[in-house]
Order: structure tokens, then C-alpha cells, then sequence
């Protein structure tokens, strides 16, 4: 039976939720932001995934289905925030949301 | 299957970061469909079958979809394009790397050696346990996706 060390599976959940986690911060455009919040949560579907197969159960599966569920809600509601924001400033820089700065 | 696994492993890094550094929003989003791509390799090839056509079709197919939609629609044009660069200069990805870097090293430390044995768990094995034990689960992600319709549509309406 062929096995995979759990080490990697894990290193490449961690590896692209750091990517991700690059991109939120560094990013100004909203949307790009919005996609690198898409790659962290991915990268978490991951870890589920590969340490449900450690274990050998479906557990890790059913998990990534609700993780799965949960993106699809937040990319809706996301996206209409996006059009918000674009019909209001005519821009998609994030700064311009600074009316609650002190 | 190992062979599977790194590859699509290597794939994913790789289309990752060239997600994160396109300056073309469309670009972007067809590496990151690249990248949801490979990853639904490596879900097959920890055997979780299920999963992996389930990230293929909803994920890369649907949220991404999804967000072309709205990229389209805003219909940015060249003006976003040249301003997308101006926003990027080489040292605006120094400290977020470190830190990213410091939180990959943190995370990097923390992994239990195991070997997973690759068994192949398919659709059976996880609808049984969605109709089963973790059928108030499957209840509250329909509460969840009926919330996110109601805010997406009033959200985005005039």
C-alpha cells in the first residue's frame, strides 16, 4: 500500500495559506484580496483533507464540504460588497474605506 | 500516486504564486482556477475522490466563475491595469514575507511524523456520515447558504 509522508501534505496546507496570507497583506486592489482569502481557505480544506486520510476516515471530507459551503456564502456576499464599493468610490482601492479612521 | 501528489503539490505552489503577483485581475483568476486544479489533484491522490471532483466543480467552477462574473461586469479597463502596477513596488513584499515566513517556520515545527496509508474513501463512506452523525451540520450549512443569499441580493441592489 502506498503511503504519502503526513509532513507534506501539512507543509503544503501551511505553504499556500502563507501565499495567501501574503497576498491579503500586501495587496490594494479588493479583489485580489478577496482571492487570497480564497487560497487560505483552500489551504485549510487541504489540512482537513490530508489529516482526514491519516486517519483513514471521511470525516476530513465532510468537513472540507463545509468549508466549501462556507466559502461559496462568503464569496457571494463579497462579491456584492465589491459592487458596493465600486459603485460608490468608481474605485477598487481599498484605502478609500478609511471613514472610520480615528 | 506519490508521484501524483508531488506533482500536483508543486503545481499548486507554483500557480499560488503567480496568483499573488499578477497584475492583470483576469490573469490572476485563471492561475488561481490552475491552482484549485491542482490541488483536486492532490486530493485524489490521498484518496478522497469525492472531494477532489467536488473542488473541481464547485470551487473551480462555480466561485471562480463566479468571480469572473464580477470582474467582467466592473469592467475595470487599462487605466486599472497601470494603476495595479503603481501600487506594487518591490518593497511593498518585504515585511509581509517575513512574516509569512516566520508564521510557515512556526507551523513547519509543529507537524507529527506519521505515514498516511493511502485508502481510497469515497462517496459512500462520506454520505453516510452526512446522513448520518453529522446530518445537523448538513441542516446548518443550508442556514448559512440561505443567509448568504439573502445579504448577497440585498447587498448588491441599488
Amino acid at each position: 500500500m502506498e503511503s504519502i509522508p503526513f509532513e507534506h501534505g501539512l507543509m503544503l496546507a501551511a505553504t499556500l495559506f502563507c501565499l495567501g496570507l501574503i497576498g491579503v497583506m500586501t495587496r490594494r486592489n479588493i479583489v485580489f484580496v478577496l482571492m487570497s482569502l480564497e487560497i487560505m481557505l483552500n489551504a485549510s480544506g487541504l489540512a482537513f483533507i490530508v489529516s482526514g486520510s491519516r486517519w483513514g476516515g471521511a470525516d476530513g471530507q465532510v468537513m472540507f464540504l463545509m468549508i466549501l459551503t462556507l466559502a461559496a456564502a462568503e464569496v457571494a456576499v463579497g462579491l456584492g460588497l465589491i459592487i458596493q464599493l465600486y459603485k460608490r468610490f468608481k474605485t477598487i482601492d481599498i484605502d478609500v474605506l478609511s471613514a472610520l479612521k480615528g | 500516486m506519490t508521484e501524483l501528489f508531488y506533482s500536483g503539490a508543486v503545481v499548486a505552489v507554483i500557480a499560488t504564486l503567480l496568483v499573488i503577483v499578477q497584475t492583470n485581475v483576469v490573469h490572476a483568476l485563471i492561475y488561481l482556477v490552475l491552482s484549485l486544479l491542482a490541488v483536486a489533484v492532490v486530493f485524489f491522490s490521498v484518496g478522497a475522490p469525492f472531494v477532489a471532483i467536488l473542488e473541481a466543480i464547485v470551487y473551480a467552477g462555480a466561485i471562480m466563475v463566479l468571480f469572473l462574473f464580477v470582474v467582467m461586469m466592473l469592467n475595470l479597463g487599462q487605466r486599472s491595469r497601470d494603476q495595479e502596477k503603481d501600487w506594487l513596488p518591490a518593497r511593498s513584499w518585504l515585511v509581509p514575507s517575513v512574516l509569512a515566513a516566520v508564521l510557515l517556520m512556526q507551523l513547519t515545527a509543529s507537524f507529527p511524523a506519521a505515514q498516511t496509508q493511502i485508502v481510497e474513501v469515497g462517496a459512500r463512506a462520506v454520505s453516510e456520515l452526512l446522513f448520518g452523525p453529522y446530518v445537523l451540520a448538513v441542516e446548518l450549512a443550508s442556514f448559512l447558504l440561505l443567509a448568504g443569499l439573502v445579504s448577497a441580493y440585498h447587498i448588491a441592489k441599488k
